[in-house]
């Protein structure tokens, strides 16, 4: 008698029972898909008699897990987009330099006049007409450093200030650019997400990739290209003060301008001062509203900082013009009429009512921190992975015909049993897979295949064992014993590494091989357990029906 | 005695190292072939390690390259490749094509512009055209990917190496990596030889062989390790026999029912995968045959030390589980 404790025994029925309600659901895939959509709807506030009734379609009480398509099997965009981190750098040199102008105007009697020069964007050029006294403008700069706002970068400044002759050069330091650099594509990350949200597609995969690139995968689009106009370039909104305004599109703008076209006046051009007052970062709100005409505009509201800004910015320039800027072209350039103290406003030009709410989508939504560009671009059609999962099903289904009559002729009932057991071991991957929410990509589709090509290796190893222990004349319960336990090393050894590989796969790989890496991973771990534990259950279930004196195996 | 199908016979007594000259010979021939052909042919990557962009088309009227490309000729698009497929899947009426279009100088991002224009030039002569996928990679990207294609390669060789230096002894990690090698640069061979595509699907198939491979030596290397405690006096070479010969049966069934799988996918998977499955097939062989002619060969030629150090050995070997 093979003696199995009770618990084991119960413990691979109930996982086996559990395994086989987890896969459920992927057998009416389309019904539990409608369902779970029209749930996540109900629970949002809308319901209907159509959602309940969909939601209907699968009982609540039995898990609902799907496993995830893969692009390539559903078909949709696969984007990879680098954040430009350095975009960022140059605003804040911007930013910075209103700031070190007053400070060092401030000592004008030592430092003498102050203007800022042309230099790399991502760096601060000042020259200050006495030179000699630059190691005490070089202090007053180095005053104005903050210390850099992680965790780790420990003490170190922002700013690092070196002087050449009579220019003072200021850039950002290396730590700060670190923590500038995570900063900007975790807010990237953010904005990608939310302004694909807005448009309300089906579970959009967006993730960080390495140090500055974004991950964007949208089922069920039709291009790529869609993706990106929903994602936009960037949505920058600046209100920056007007030098003046020109036709000339060669104008030299002179240091620290900036030369902007307009949006709506063709042949128009703007010289702004480059340092914004208020930018779209303090926006709190924005809805699309109509101006007193009944033209369609813009509302916005800033936060406290920016109101601030913006009100004694407005009380100060009362009668000058000032533009509101939208990605580098100037939407319109009105003059102020008086102090604009609350920070509440309205943007007013040549918009369509669409354009409108666009806009204040865009705007709400925030702006991306720095230019998004796209590394890889990935579309695939519907059809092609409907076609896919076809041909996928038919070679599934004709393996395992042929690797069922081929494990029976080898084994006899053993065979059978090894059957049975690639079953569960097909059935566990499904139901892990589903579980993890794991996505199955066509790669993954022929892991699991190989995998029911590799999962009766287990088997295979303990009967070649059993075969050989009785040839030696053991007993055959003596043969299973001896066939599970000696044969349990090389099982082990063999998932072990097979592990491996999986591991480096899904660590190194992307997309599709990912999904290759994570199949081929449950299917070791569920081997290990069909090949091993639940076989040998079986086989002792089988043994204790028919108490055999021989057996062949 | 009930019928059973048998790939081996009951007991063989083949003496494997027999033609190991040959055998052994012909392994470093076919890689040093290989190389040889990988440094002059190269692969044909796709655009995963290449950069570019692959269009795949689909029309319900036959496929003539020819117009195609005339289509595309005069767009200025440089290196531009147009291949029919051709798939025992595809309906009646299913005519697909494959356009590939070499990363442009100098571009880093991948321009829409391109693809609209290449789209609308292959919708004019082919009204019924469609598109079901379209695919950019840019050169920044495709730089990034060989490179982490080779590590990961490199990487589960190693992992592998240090695994079996783990559970065994050095001079079987060196020759379960030499086979490894072995495996994967003569696969790399064949696809240099016919210049199937090569890109990161055919980079997991040839990690998937690596641990085909391994699993194949280790079998055999732990029925060596039980044999050498077993027969202590048997010389090395008999003792690897021995173990070879005994678990052949095995070795022949695992690979039997691995191709039974494998064979159903490269006639019905259809194209998308077929050098994935191509690659994965091929590796079965050669992964069976690397464990029986060449890892154990290089154990041999290394030697491995007897009496003390076996007692180590066993140490290493994790408990049995309680049948």
């Amino acid at each position: 008698m093979i003696f199995i404790p009770l618990w084991q025994r119960l413990l691979v029925a109930l996982v086996t029972a559990g395994a086989i309600l987890l896969a459920l659901p992927n057998l009416f895939y389309s019904r539990v898909e409608q369902a779970n959509d029209a749930r996540a709807s109900i629970e949002t506030g809308l319901s209907t008699t159509e959602l309940e009734a969909q939601a209907g379609q699968w009982p609540s009480w039995l898990p609902s897990g799907l496993i995830n398509l893969g692009l390539d099997l559903r078909g949709g965009a696969h984007l990879l987009a680098e954040v430009q981190v350095a975009d960022v750098y140059a605003s804040r040199m911007d930013s910075l330099w209103p700031t070190i102008r007053d400070a060092l105007a401030a000592e004008r009697d030592t430092v003498g006049f102050v203007t800022r020069e042309e230099g790399p964007p991502a760096e601060l050029h000042i020259r200050i007409s006495n030179p000699d006294r630059a190691a005490r403008a070089l202090e007053i700069v180095r005053g104005l450093a903050q210390p850099v706002a992680t965790v780790t970068g420990g003490g170190a400044s922002d700013i690092e200030v070196r002087a050449q002759n009579d220019i003072l050069i200021v850039n950002l330091s290396e730590a700060e650019r670190t923590a500038t650099d995570d900063r900007t594509v975790r807010q990237a990350l953010e904005i990608v997400r939310r302004r694909i949200d807005e448009v309300g597609t089906r579970e959009p995969t967006i993730l960080r990739q390495g140090a500055d690139r974004i991950l964007v995968q949208v089922p069920g689009v039709g291009s790529a290209q869609e993706v990106k106009d929903i994602i936009g370039t960037t949505a920058q909104l600046t209100f920056n003060p007007v030098v003046q305004r020109t036709t000339n599109e060669n104008a030299d703008p002179g240091p620290g301008n900036i030369l902007v076209p307009s949006l709506d006046e063709p042949g128009a051009f703007y010289i702004l001062d480059r340092a914004a007052v208020v930018t779209g970062e303090e926006l709190t709100d924005s809805q699309p509203t109509f101006d007193q005409n009944g033209r369609p505009a813009v509302s916005f509201r800033f936060n406290a900082q920016g109101a601030l800004a913006f009100g004694e910015y407005t009380s100060a320039h009362i009668g000058e013009p000032f533009a509101i800027v939208l990605d580098n072209e100037v939407i319109s350039a009105p003059v102020i009429q008086s102090a604009i103290p609350g920070g509440n406003g309205i943007i007013t030009g040549q918009f369509t009512p669409e354009e409108s709410t666009n806009l204040a989508i865009l705007l709400r939504a925030g702006a991306l921190p720095a230019e998004l560009t796209f590394l890889e671009e990935r579309t695939i059609g519907p059809e092609l992975g409907e076609d896919s999962i076809n041909a996928g099903k038919t070679a599934a289904y004709a393996a395992a015909v042929l690797v069922v009559l081929f494990m029976i002729a080898s084994y006899g009932i053993f065979g059978v049993i090894a059957v049975v057991a690639l079953a569960i071991n097909i059935v566990m991957i499904f139901a892990l897979l589903s579980l993890l929410g794991a996505t199955l990509t066509l790669p993954g589709i022929a892991g699991i295949v190989l995998t029911m090509g590799q999962a009766v290796d287990a088997n295979v190893l303990i009967y070649e064992r059993m075969r050989e222990e009785l040839r030696r004349g053991a007993s055959p319960v003596k043969a299973v014993q001896e066939g599970f336990g000696k044969a349990f090393s090389a099982i082990l050894d063999a998932n072990v590494t097979t592990f491996i590989i999986a591991a480096i796969m899904f660590f190194v790989g992307t997309g599709t091989i990912r999904g290759f890496a994570v199949t081929l991973a449950i299917g070791v771990v569920t081997t290990m357990i069909t090949g091993v534990y639940v076989s040998r259950v079986l086989i002792s279930l089988w043994f204790a029906r028919t108490r055999p004196k021989t057996i062949t195996v | 005695m009930a019928w059973r199908l048998r790939l081996a016979p009951e007991k063989t007594n083949i003496d494997f190292f027999r033609l190991q000259w040959i055998t052994f010979g012909l392994s470093g021939f076919l890689m040093v072939a290989s190389l040889v052909l990988i440094a002059t042919m190269g692969f044909n990557f796709g655009i995963d390690f290449k950069g570019g962009t692959t269009i795949r088309t689909e029309s319900t009227s036959p496929v003539d390259v020819g117009i195609y490309r005339d289509a595309l000729s005069g767009l200025g698009l440089g290196d531009v490749t147009i291949t029919e497929v051709f798939d025992p899947t595809f309906r009646e009426d299913q005519h697909v094509a494959q356009v590939r279009i070499a990363a442009q100088e100098g571009v880093e991002a991948v321009t829409p512009e391109t693809i609209e224009v290449v789209e609308t030039a292959l919708r004019a002569v082919d009204p019924a055209i469609t598109f079901p996928s379209v695919e950019s990679v840019g050169p920044k990207v495709s730089g990034e990917l060989v490179r982490t294609a080779f590590l990961s390669i490199a990487a589960a060789c190693l992992g592998i190496g240090l695994y079996i230096w783990m559970r065994f002894e050095w001079q079987y990690s060196v020759g379960t990596i030499v086979a490894l090698v072995h495996d994967v640069v003569v696969t790399a061979g064949v696809f240099s030889l016919f210049q199937l595509k090569f890109d990161l699907t055919i980079v997991a198939a040839l990690l998937t062989i690596l641990g085909y491979s391994v699993n194949d030596t280790v079998v055999v290397f732990d029925r060596l390790r039980e044999n050498l405690l077993k027969y202590k006096s048997m010389p090395l070479r008999e003792v690897m026999n021995l173990s070879v010969n005994e678990t052949l049966s095995r070795t022949l069934i695992t690979a039997g029912t691995t191709l039974l799988a494998l064979i159903p996918l490269l006639i019905f998977g259809g194209d998308v995968i077929r050098g994935f499955i191509f690659a994965m097939t091929f590796g079965v062989f050669i992964g069976t045959y690397s464990s029986v002619y060449v890892a154990k060969n290089i154990v041999l030629w290394i030697g491995l030390p007897r009496g003390d150090a076996i007692k180590k050995a066993s140490a290493n070997q994790f408990a049995d589980i309680d049948a």
